[in-house]
């Protein structure tokens, strides 16, 4: 692999740039894989990185029915934070927050990683209730952030209106480290040193079938033929329900569409990302200049990647009562991604009831920032059998009763 | 040089001058001008700078699609940016500002981006800016971004106001040229009703520029005749400045209409979001042509033939004195004409077509205009703007044959339709090799409710134009080496070159997603509507495939940007939500009231009296009312009626506890469990006649409460004989509170108040005074209290009576902050601080609660699971500090160690705290690992400063544990 | 933006008058259950893609509960009906078998 660098843009602009390989290479399947993962999104191109390189598992595929990082990696609002409540999902999330702090140069693609800071507001005296309780947890989890009040929110973000009048800013939980990063290049990363390791990443290549044999997987049925494997890992984000019943198990899951929209570009006006739970919405201005904005997800079983326009009206008329110069922008794009929401909103990385086989899902509206710590833990949860990181996000919690709800600091967890 | 021609125009009023600014330099222009054809009227031919390279640009289109001519148009609360100069009409006193520049338009120190260009290919900054680590952050990025953006952003608060329209119809055309009038009138004629959306503040669309005939008529005069005869039509609305949008599932569509836009005024609404519920949706929305990819196409003078043509037909605005005009096609040769009989000179048509119809060839030789074809522009000449033009064949690698000299190209590389709307909602294109253009595929539309197409599609935007044999050409010359490749602009706005998209797919990015989101290709304002076929041309050839089969990118809504003051409407400011006022509402907010929002209800925190801190106004209320006398405005509980013969049976069901054994005119508390066992709401329960029980709920639950017991009634227990009503609005509810409540009641006269009478957990109805109430002798405050309900529309006169005469005793009305601090001294649970959706009652010791008698009820199926039996779940429990102070609200009690995860273990957290100032001590509720066995054991909360608070476990209930206070 | 028309008014509601409630037909399990059965009941779905059988309220019109047969895929609507039901009636598994030869009911 030719590494990325200044230097190398200089030396291949010589040129007009025609000395650049692949970014990753693209190979015809092989019969068998010691692993095979089905999906190519962030999340399962971070576990295939992971098992090579936590655990020298590097031969390895990675089948993606369309275009890698086409799913929900290519179309969230590219949040970066780890603020979390509960014990595992602070884990997992800080986890993958620290990783993010040096992806750019793990993988020698700059995947833009700005921690520019995340405000979660609190508008009602509930929230300031439960962002302070966060704000404890957090200082014991090794997560760090930290209540401001209001003066303070303003001061970070000068654009925004604290004084009302329905939902006046009455503080916020802020976390310094926390921000953003470009979703497709974190995708794009990962694939590129996956390649790099040797392994095959497959786009164009639709599983149709899982096979296995008492009670073991043995590999998959797939448009570009059989291919064996000896563990598999299914991380298909927004299909979740479709390949599990391949393999012979159903999940604890829905599938909704969540909707995002980006404004025109404009110069500089906002450099932190803000989350305002109790109207619903969430902004930030990307490196181009757009606002970025997301809202709730619709009620209904959805696979169409569209939503319902009435979730972007509310999203829209939230975020003007707390930013009013926005109403003055225009919507640029809007759309729309399927997420898988659990019946506690919390993700599923666990054994399944097929040996061999397992399942990274569930992340519902907040599995961006979740990419790196998804994937390091997962790929233990293969190699070894357990991982801390995964140990509570196992699938058999919803009949135990035991739940990892992290609605209970401030409505949704996006 | 651009300049207005001395006569024409169709759509000018040479009699109307209007004045406007440009960068603060005064002009003037026509009513009936845009923005652009005032600026080319005065040769401002520079317009903007682009996004990446910051290089000069001129207006390329004449509509929605421009890319390059965007203004910061307006001041203050007016102000918007990235407005479109070509669809800007201009008005008197308009103030523009061309963007992303600095210091000027002329002179842009960004322009040194372009310089480096050829450091700076698709993509370049995922390979660079890795080191040091902390640069990108606080070196790179900051650069990046200050450099990006567009437009200035907005610093006021909008001035203007919006709204929403709902309609109805049976057809909604959207497209007001001839194809959409003439499917309007079809449609009417069939006595359907119609709405016709037509984007611009004129109608026909193309056709009258072009000099149309239609039906025998020129197409102004067909047009302004049908218009008329719709007009007539009761059946028919007919809309300008609107703007089809989006379509999206069962027949919804958005229009956006402009309404002041061109016309600045207070009174009325800016902008009109049309929510649209179409039977049938038929899309006239024309074509849009693709400009060619040749080096140097992005310099100011170089416009599409289309626009050049809108330009001096509709504005009489002349690009140039000389033009040349470039074509792969017919159209464009429409343009060469319009120059010529326009008195313009075009020197020459550069046809890149390997043979061209010799009829058209004589015919523009006798208008003195030389055909060149099979030719190509090798090389536009010029620094800031177009001086001449390089040309050479078009099958060469680019050697130049001669170069003419002129001051405008147009350039056209065929037609594309406008196919945006017809595949918002999945309608599926069509490779149409003969024109080259997508074109809607007729058997795959998008679908509705009942599976069939709803979206059809006439005109040109179906494909139907008219545009000759079109040769397709998408790079110029074929074989243009890599150096000019580089100079050759795909998407103008981002800078995208013919080199980046090759380069894309060198590089494995094959996927016409992959292609646009490492380019940048299509993602700048105009979403690719120049910029789209061209690049994804280019990638196909790189990939050695066919255009079908590297596909489009999604089309998503909305057409054009729409304003987010639109999407939000009405509601902003006050009424963003509904507020919901209990009827004292009033009275507290002129005697002090510190309001909390509670759901979309307001409640008093607390009442502050003047000089008072809400500190103190919380300890004077508390205080006040357990020496003497409170009053609370409790109307925001939920109030439910659940009436019927098996209305017993069914709140066993619901509430954990029994009900159905509760004799009338008593009153029980009782929980309620999701199915999933955790506690989701509390309250207490009155039962009123055999079968009939008021169940109070939270004021947050009243809603979400009654819809959960129709759910049940209505999709499990269809047979139960149940009915439900949720009265919450309907009554006043005031609870009197304090040793001195009964005394002062009593004052009123009427019903009998004493304990024989209506005895604690009792309630009755009655006369209070002069007014008829029903008194619940319940108490959430440990005190002697009455809670009493009146019609809603006494609550007011009530309350006042009440407060008239508790003035003896000193009443004071208190607010909810007072009301959480004195439930918490008396060790009562509160629904959102106790529990927050993982807490079951077991947890709270609410054992007594959970009734053994009942073989069912929500939530006890649950709490048998393994997780739920746990003993370790942390347990309720009260924390006292060791000092005295209050605990941290939030904080959490650790143990030694860390778990597996590096993470402090913790043992407990603390649910409420408060300052007591009937203790005069911190006071605090919590949940404990083995709680309620560790009484006296003194725990250690973490601040978040790093400081450790300590408290001793004790019993939750911290005040008249034996209850003498409330019985009485 | 859905319409689904509510068996009780007649009204053809469109989704902001509606509050959606997930799949329909499921069966309620209490105490004596197993743990398996209890959690199909809470937690385990089909979430099929393709012809989804789902709950709606009427929330701001009649105030009723119903059940829709809807693609989840093309979001087309074969039918509503009556909540008081405890399986799709036979004039809906018609109606989306004259659409969907394929289809079958048991999933």
């Amino acid at each position: 692999m030719k590494r990325y660098s200044a230097f190398a843009i200089a030396r291949e602009a010589a040129n007009y740039h025609q000395g650049w390989e692949r970014a990753w290479a693209k190979r015809a399947p092989k019969k068998r894989y010691d692993a095979i993962i089905i999906g190519a999104g962030g999340h399962g191109l971070a576990s295939a990185y992971y098992l090579g390189k936590n655990h020298g598992i590097t031969n390895v595929a990675v089948l993606e029915k369309g275009w890698l990082g086409g799913g929900n990696t290519g179309r969230n609002t590219t949040i970066i934070r780890s603020n979390y409540l509960q014990d595992p999902s602070a884990a997992i999330y800080e986890k993958a927050r620290s990783l993010y702090e040096t992806l750019s140069q793990d993988l020698n693609y700059n995947v833009m990683f700005s921690p520019r800071g995340v405000i979660m507001l609190a508008q009602t005296h509930h929230e300031v209730r439960g962002y302070q309780r966060t704000a404890h947890a957090n200082a014991l989890q090794g997560v760090k952030t930290e209540w401001i009040g209001p003066e303070r929110v303003k001061q970070l973000c000068p654009i925004m209106n604290i004084e009302g009048p329905r939902y006046p800013v009455l503080g916020g939980l802020w976390q310094a480290r926390g921000g953003t990063a470009r979703h497709d290049a974190v995708a794009w990363g990962y694939a590129r040193a996956c390649s790099d390791m040797g392994m095959d990443i497959i786009q164009q290549c639709e599983v149709t079938g899982v096979t296995s044999e008492g009670g073991k997987v043995t590999g998959v049925q797939t448009s570009l033929g059989d291919i064996g494997c000896n563990s598999l890992g299914i991380v298909v984000a927004g299909h979740s329900s479709h390949v599990a019943e391949m393999a012979g198990f159903r999940l604890p899951i829905e599938s909704v569409a969540l909707q995002a929209l980006v404004s025109e570009p404009i110069k500089p006006c906002m450099d932190v990302v803000v989350m305002a739970n109790t109207v619903h919405g969430y902004m930030s201005q990307s490196d181009k200049g757009e606002m970025v904005i997301g809202g709730g997800t619709d009620g209904y079983n959805n696979y169409t990647q569209r939503g319902s326009f009435h979730h972007i009206e509310e999203t829209v008329r939230a975020l003007i009562e707390t930013f009013p110069m926005i109403s003055r922008l225009k919507m640029l794009r809007q759309w729309g991604g399927i997420v898988d929401v659990t019946g506690d909103r919390s993700p599923i990385l666990s054994k399944t009831p097929l040996e061999g086989c397992y399942i990274n899902c569930g992340w519902g509206t907040g599995g961006f920032k979740a990419i790196p710590g998804s994937g390091f833990g997962f790929a233990e949860l293969m190699a070894k059998g357990y991982s801390p990181l995964t140990a509570e996000f196992g699938m058999e919690r919803f009949r135990e009763g035991r739940f990892i709800d992290e609605s209970v600091a401030a409505g949704v967890a996006h | 040089m651009s300049f207005r021609l001395p006569s024409g125009g169709r759509l000018i009023d040479r009699t109307s001058e209007l004045k406007f600014t440009f960068n603060g330099r005064i002009m003037r222009g026509f009513a009936g001008d845009t923005l652009a054809s005032a600026l080319l009227a005065r040769d401002q031919m520079l317009m903007g700078r682009s996004f990446k390279y910051h290089r000069p640009r001129g207006v390329v289109a004449s509509g929605a699609e421009e890319p390059n001519a965007l203004m910061n148009i307006g001041e203050g609360g007016r102000f918007e940016p990235n407005q479109r100069a070509t669809t800007a009409e201009l008005f008197d006193g308009m103030a523009a500002r061309s963007q992303n520049h600095w210091p000027s338009l002329e002179f842009d120190v960004g322009a040194i981006n372009a310089k480096f260009a050829r450091f700076l290919p698709a993509g370049f900054y995922y390979k660079t800016f890795l080191y040091p680590r902390h640069f990108w952050k606080y070196v790179f990025e900051p650069i990046i971004r200050q450099s990006a953006g567009l437009g200035a952003a907005p610093k006021e608060a909008d001035a203007d106001t919006y709204e929403h329209f709902y309609a109805f119809c049976d057809v909604l055309v959207v497209g007001g040229g001839i194809a959409g009038l003439m499917a309007a009138r079809d449609a009417a004629a069939d006595g359907k009703r119609v709405i016709v959306l037509e984007q611009n503040g004129h109608w026909g669309g193309r056709a009258p520029v072009d000099g149309a005939v239609v039906e025998g008529k020129p197409a102004d005069e067909w047009v302004s005749v049908t218009l008329q005869a719709l007009e007539a039509n009761d059946n028919v609305t007919l809309r300008d400045r609107c703007m089809g949008a989006g379509v999206y599932d069962h027949g919804y569509v958005l229009g956006y209409e402009r309404i002041t836009d061109h016309a600045p005024a207070n009174d009325v609404p800016r902008h009109r979001l049309w929510r649209i519920r179409a039977g049938h949706v038929v899309t006239a929305t024309g074509a849009l042509e693709r400009p060619l990819s040749f080096a140097g196409n992005d310099l100011p003078g170089v416009m599409l033939a289309s626009a050049v043509r809108d330009y001096v037909v509709n504005h009489a605005v002349a690009p140039g004195k000389r033009t040349v005009v470039v074509t792969n096609n017919d159209d464009a040769y429409r343009t060469a004409e319009v120059m010529v009989n326009a008195g313009l000179s075009v020197p020459a048509i550069i046809d890149a077509r390997p043979s061209v119809d010799e009829a058209l060839i004589s015919k523009f030789s006798d208008l003195g205009v030389e055909v060149k074809v099979a030719s190509a522009i090798a090389k536009v000449k010029g620094k800031d703007r177009v001086t001449g033009v390089a040309i050479c064949a078009q099958d060469s690698n680019g050697s130049v044959s001669t170069t003419i000299e002129c001051d405008a190209v147009a350039m056209s590389g065929g037609w594309s339709p406008v196919v945006h709307l017809w595949s918002h909602c999945g309608g599926k294109l069509t490779w149409d090799e003969d024109q080259a253009m997508f074109r809607p595929d007729p058997n795959r539309p998008p679908t509705n409710q009942t599976g069939e197409g709803f979206v059809s599609v006439v005109g040109w935007a179906n494909g139907e134009i008219d545009q000759g044999d079109i040769a397709p050409v998408w790079i110029m010359p074929q074989g243009a080496s890599i150096e000019t490749r580089n100079k050759m602009w795909l998407d103008f706005q981002n800078d995208v070159k013919v080199s980046d998209v090759q380069l894309a797919a060198q590089e494995g990015f094959e996927s016409v997603e992959h292609a646009k989101r490492y380019t940048t290709l299509g993602m700048a304002t105009d979403q690719g509507k120049l910029s789209n076929i061209n690049g994804l041309a280019v990638l196909a050839d790189a990939l050695d495939t066919g255009i079908p089969q590297v596909g489009t990118t999604t089309f998503r809504p909305p057409y054009t940007p729409i304003s987010m003051g639109a999407i939000a409407g009405e509601a902003r400011g006050e009424i963003f939500q509904p507020l919901r006022r209990t009827p004292m509402h009033a009275w507290h907010e002129k005697n002090g009231a510190h309001w909390e929002p509670v759901g979309h209800w307001r409640r008093p925190y607390c009442f502050q009296q003047p000089g008072e801190s809400v500190e103190d106004a919380v300890n004077r209320e508390i205080t006040n009312t357990r020496t003497s006398l409170g009053l609370l405005d409790a109307s925001t509980l939920g109030k439910i009626v659940v009436k019927g013969p098996d209305a017993g049976k069914f709140l066993d069901m619901l509430y954990t506890n029994m009900m159905s054994n509760l004799k009338p005119g008593k009153c029980r508390y009782g929980l309620m469990c999701s199915e999933n066992g955790f506690l989701m709401d509390d309250g207490v329960v009155a039962r009123i006649d055999e079968d009939t029980w008021l169940c109070h709920t939270t004021t947050g639950g009243a809603d979400r409460i009654h819809a959960w017991m129709e759910d049940w009634l209505q999709c499990e227990w269809w047979d139960w004989k149940v009915w439900t009503l949720n009265l919450t609005e309907q009554f006043a509810q005031v609870a009197v509170v304090g040793p001195n409540a009964r005394t002062m009641l009593e004052t009123l006269g009427g019903m009998d108040l004493s304990a024989q009478a209506l005895p604690f957990m009792g309630w009755a109805d009655g006369k209070i005074g002069d007014f008829n109430v029903r008194v619940y002798r319940i108490s959430f405050s440990g005190e002697l209290s009455y809670e009493i309900s009146v019609p809603a529309s006494e609550g007011l006169a009530f309350w006042e009576a009440l407060m008239e005469a508790g003035e003896p005793f000193g009443i004071t009305p208190y607010g909810t902050e007072a009301l959480h601090v004195m439930r918490a001294e008396k060790g009562f649970i509160m629904i959102g601080d106790e529990t927050d959706g993982t807490v079951i009652p077991q947890d709270l010791g609410l054992n007594w609660a959970l009734s053994k008698k009942k073989e069912d009820f929500l939530g006890n199926r649950a709490h048998s699971r393994s997780h739920m039996a746990d003993p370790t779940r942390w347990k309720l429990v009260g924390l006292e500090t060791v000092d005295g102070s209050v605990l941290p609200d939030g904080a959490y009690a650790v143990a030694d160690g860390h778990n597996e995860n590096g993470q402090r273990n913790m043992i407990g957290r603390v649910t409420s705290t408060y300052y007591s100032p009937t203790l005069d001590r911190g006071i605090a509720m919590g949940l404990v690992l083995h709680g309620p066995d560790r009484m006296g054991e003194v725990l250690a909360f973490p601040r978040v400063d790093g400081t450790v608070a300590y408290a001793r476990i004790v019993s939750p209930v911290f005040y008249d544990p034996e209850g003498e206070k409330q019985n009485v | 933006m859905l319409t689904l028309k509510c068996p009780y008014c007649g009204v053809q509601a469109c989704e902001t008058e509606l509050s959606p409630g997930y799949e329909a037909h499921l069966k309620r399990f209490g105490p004596g259950s197993s743990d398996d059965d209890f959690e199909t009941y809470l937690f385990t779905r089909p979430n099929v893609k393709g012809v989804h059988f789902e709950r709606w309220r009427h929330a701001y019109g009649c105030g009723k509960w119903f059940l829709a047969a809807r693609c989840t895929t093309t979001l087309e609507v074969f039918g509503t009906y009556s909540a008081q039901t405890p399986a799709p009636p036979a004039e809906i598994i018609e109606a989306i078998k004259s659409k969907r030869p394929d289809w079958s009911p048991e999933t």
